[in-house]
């Protein structure tokens, strides 16, 4: 049984922790002293013995006064095909940073519309987003069906409008499914109001999908997290070097390079949990052991020498700015990319995207909270990279404030 | 190779990374061993991010004085085990230290109480980081709390200023005086544990498995271990049944559930029969209101 991580987008109003609900609920995955507790707050809060839904997800208390999701909320289900986690994200624009947060782990994006109002300025968003982080699949929900009474017409209508929108982003897989979050159609099990639609219901996507396999596909990278060198006497020659096999495959014998060193080695031996194996593939937390007595510490790349990352102390990159402060230019900053971490700069901020008209503007260097931004930094040290399209593991980073230590900003690599 | 890992390799491949992150990351940190299935959990994942190096940082335990007895013999066995360092700090020690009052009732829970120790202990040993086995399947505000989660200088936790968490890129950087509070098995349920358990065929202290015992059954109908720390009164209905306990917290707040499951594989299957959330089951302090939990959390609770 394998895992599939997706996010949500949508507020509350499309129906979004309606959904969630629904699709928990469905598949039996709440137990029935939660069901208690939320028929009680659902009484107490609406007075209808009907469970509210969306109060599953809704944790923190400021969230439950104001009927509002503010905070990314991890939820986790099972069926008999898969285990799924839910990165369940807030849909109202000050939360962009939210969203993208939630959005990027994921392999799917489900993003919800109200049949009633068709694409929105905040569908638009929520796709421009899963278009820059590279959600391998696109599920577009239209929701509330019910209200439109089950309109086939409605449906073809928003299909159209969407993909008229989506045809200038670079998006893989889309899939559009009618549904009705709050009766129960095409979640877990087919409608029978909506018989024109002959695809599939949104679990049995969610379990059938296939996604990862790609990821071994790529070139092999890897980052060393940790360096173990034992104290004990007759472990005195060992130096493994601990990190997660990021993507691609790697193998016992094979050259590599060290970055930013740039010096040439071989595996020696590869470790999972203490036993010698021939190869690892991604995901792996591994050991590796080299041939040669090399100069590797943490944030060291390793990687095959047939399949060279770029090796660069400037790089051009989308980055969402995620803090309260705004920037201020010529600020201070470290990248962080998965363990390697350096000093950096912002030379220039060369375009900011409006998501309104999806253009990019120039000439305006000013980055405050959830603005999307096109930008060219300088490093300190060298970073070796991969273009975000090409890598999702060593095409991203972050940016920490060097006074505040806050996360301010994630870019991902052009 | 070809075909994707199986979730629990996924699951702890992840918790490997996370580990590795706080030992490169952070200068003090420390693995807080509360003797439960989590936190064991956790030390089987550091051996395997580890070993053959030993542990870059020590087990703390907040004793409260009311544990189970079997939870420590049990963290004694573990600790001399592996070989590596415990550091064991007392409630009752800060309870009389700092002129703190101690619980009261029927069921003096030191839940609260243990936060101070906590605190203090942090302080003592300056830990910057500090490893939990906390899931965010557990508890709704625990469904909102990032793995590398900063707390103030007071150990508090703000909600509204958590720190992005994007990919897999932590961000441990923390200034004077604050720290980290890191979960790696966030990501778990309770049934992923079990089957890791089951998987790994990992050691768990026997109060998991069914046994006899005697309990007095409450107003709410929960079976809490007749023990030294509870008061009993005439009213009490006492029973002596077959249980077992889910969660193993302090002997005066965790209640156990009926069960004949005496090996892993029946506790498994008893938890997909089942239909009660983990610590809807066994935890009288989740239930004083939707927020506890979220309220413990601000004041520095774990």
């Amino acid at each position: 049984m394998n895992l599939l991580r997706f996010f949500t987008a949508g507020n509350v109003d499309d129906g979004k922790s309606t959904l969630i609900g629904r699709l928990l609920f469905d598949s039996q995955a709440i137990s029935t002293d939660i069901i208690e507790t939320l028929t009680r707050q659902s009484k107490s809060k609406t007075g209808n013995t009907e469970i509210d839904l969306a109060l599953l997800t809704d944790g923190l208390r400021a969230e439950r006064e104001q009927g509002i999701t503010i905070d990314v909320a991890y939820k986790y289900f099972t069926t008999a095909k898969r285990k799924f986690i839910i990165a369940d994200t807030p849909g109202h624009s000050q939360y962009t940073r939210n969203m993208f947060t939630g959005a990027s782990n994921s392999d799917l994006a489900i993003i919800l519309i109200d049949a009633r109002h068709g694409v929105t300025e905040q569908t638009k968003r929520h796709t421009i987003i899963s278009s820059i982080l590279r959600i391998p699949h696109i599920l577009v929900c239209i929701n509330k069906m019910d209200l439109v009474n089950y309109s086939e017409e409605d449906f073809k209508k928003i299909e159209r409008e969407y993909l008229m929108f989506a045809k200038q982003l670079d998006l893989k897989d889309i899939v559009f499914i009618p549904v009705s979050a709050l009766e129960g159609d095409n979640v877990v099990a087919s409608s029978q109001k909506m018989v024109w639609y002959h695809g599939k219901t949104l679990l049995d996507i969610l379990e059938t999908l296939e996604v990862k396999e790609s990821v071994e596909k790529e070139n092999a990278r890897f980052q060393v997290q940790y360096v173990i060198r034992p104290q004990a006497d007759n472990l005195h020659d060992y130096r493994g070097f601990a990190g997660k096999v990021l993507s691609g495959v790697y193998k016992k014998g094979q050259r590599v390079l060290v970055l930013p060193s740039a010096v040439e080695t071989t595996i020696d031996k590869i470790e999972i949990n203490r036993e010698e194996v021939n190869e690892a593939g991604a995901n792996r937390s591994v050991v590796f052991h080299l041939t040669d007595d090399v100069d590797v510490s943490r944030g060291n790349s390793i990687v095959p020498l047939e399949e060279l990352p770029s090796n660069a102390n400037e790089i051009t990159a989308t980055i969402c700015w995620m803090d309260n402060t705004d920037y201020i230019p010529g600020q201070k900053i470290l990248l962080q990319q998965n363990s390697f971490r350096t000093k950096a700069v912002i030379k220039e901020v060369i375009s900011k995207l409006d998501i309104h008209s999806y253009k990019h503007i120039e000439n305006d260097s000013s980055m405050k909270l959830n603005d999307l931004c096109k930008v060219l930094i300088k490093t300190a040290e060298l970073v070796s990279f991969d273009s975000f399209a090409d890598n999702r593991n060593t095409g991203a980073f972050i940016l920490i404030n060097e006074n505040t230590n806050n996360t301010i900003a994630a870019g991902t690599i052009d | 190779m070809g075909k994707s890992l199986d979730y629990l390799d996924e699951l702890e491949s992840e918790a490997i990374y996370i580990l590795r992150e706080v030992a490169g990351q952070f200068e003090r940190p420390a693995l807080l061993f509360s003797g439960g299935k989590d936190s064991i959990c956790l030390v089987h994942l550091a051996l395997k991010a580890f070993r053959p190096g030993k542990f870059p940082f020590p087990l703390v335990h907040i004793d409260t004085g009311h544990n189970f007895p079997e939870t420590l013999i049990f963290r004694d066995y573990l600790v001399k085990n592996i070989n590596e360092q415990l550091i064991v700090r007392n409630v009752a020690d800060t309870i009389q230290k700092k002129q703190l009052l101690d619980a009261k009732g029927k069921f003096p829970t030191r839940n609260a109480l243990q936060t101070f120790t906590l605190l203090d202990m942090i302080e003592e040993f300056e830990f910057d980081a500090c490893i939990g086995g906390a899931r965010r399947d557990e508890e709704k505000a625990r469904a909102k709390e990032r793995v590398f989660s900063v707390r103030d200088e007071f150990g508090q936790w703000d909600p509204k200023k958590q720190r992005p968490e994007l990919w897999n890129i932590y961000n441990g950087k923390i200034n004077k005086g604050e720290n980290v509070r890191v979960f790696p098995i966030s990501n778990w349920t309770e049934l992923d544990v079990w089957n890791y358990i089951k998987r790994e065929k990992i050691e768990l202290p026997s109060i998991y498995f069914a046994h006899e015992r005697e309990c007095i059954v409450t107003v709410s109908g929960q079976l809490m271990n007749t023990n030294e720390f509870v008061t009993r009164d005439e009213k009490d209905v006492v029973v002596n049944k077959m249980v077992r306990y889910r969660t193993v917290g302090d002997m005066t707040c965790t209640s156990a559930i009926e069960s004949t499951a005496t090996t892993v594989d029946a506790i498994i299957n008893e938890l997909l029969e089942t239909n009660i959330s983990e610590r809807g089951a066994t935890r009288m302090d989740d239930r004083i209101s939707e927020a506890a939990m979220e309220d413990r959390k601000k004041s520095g609770y774990f």
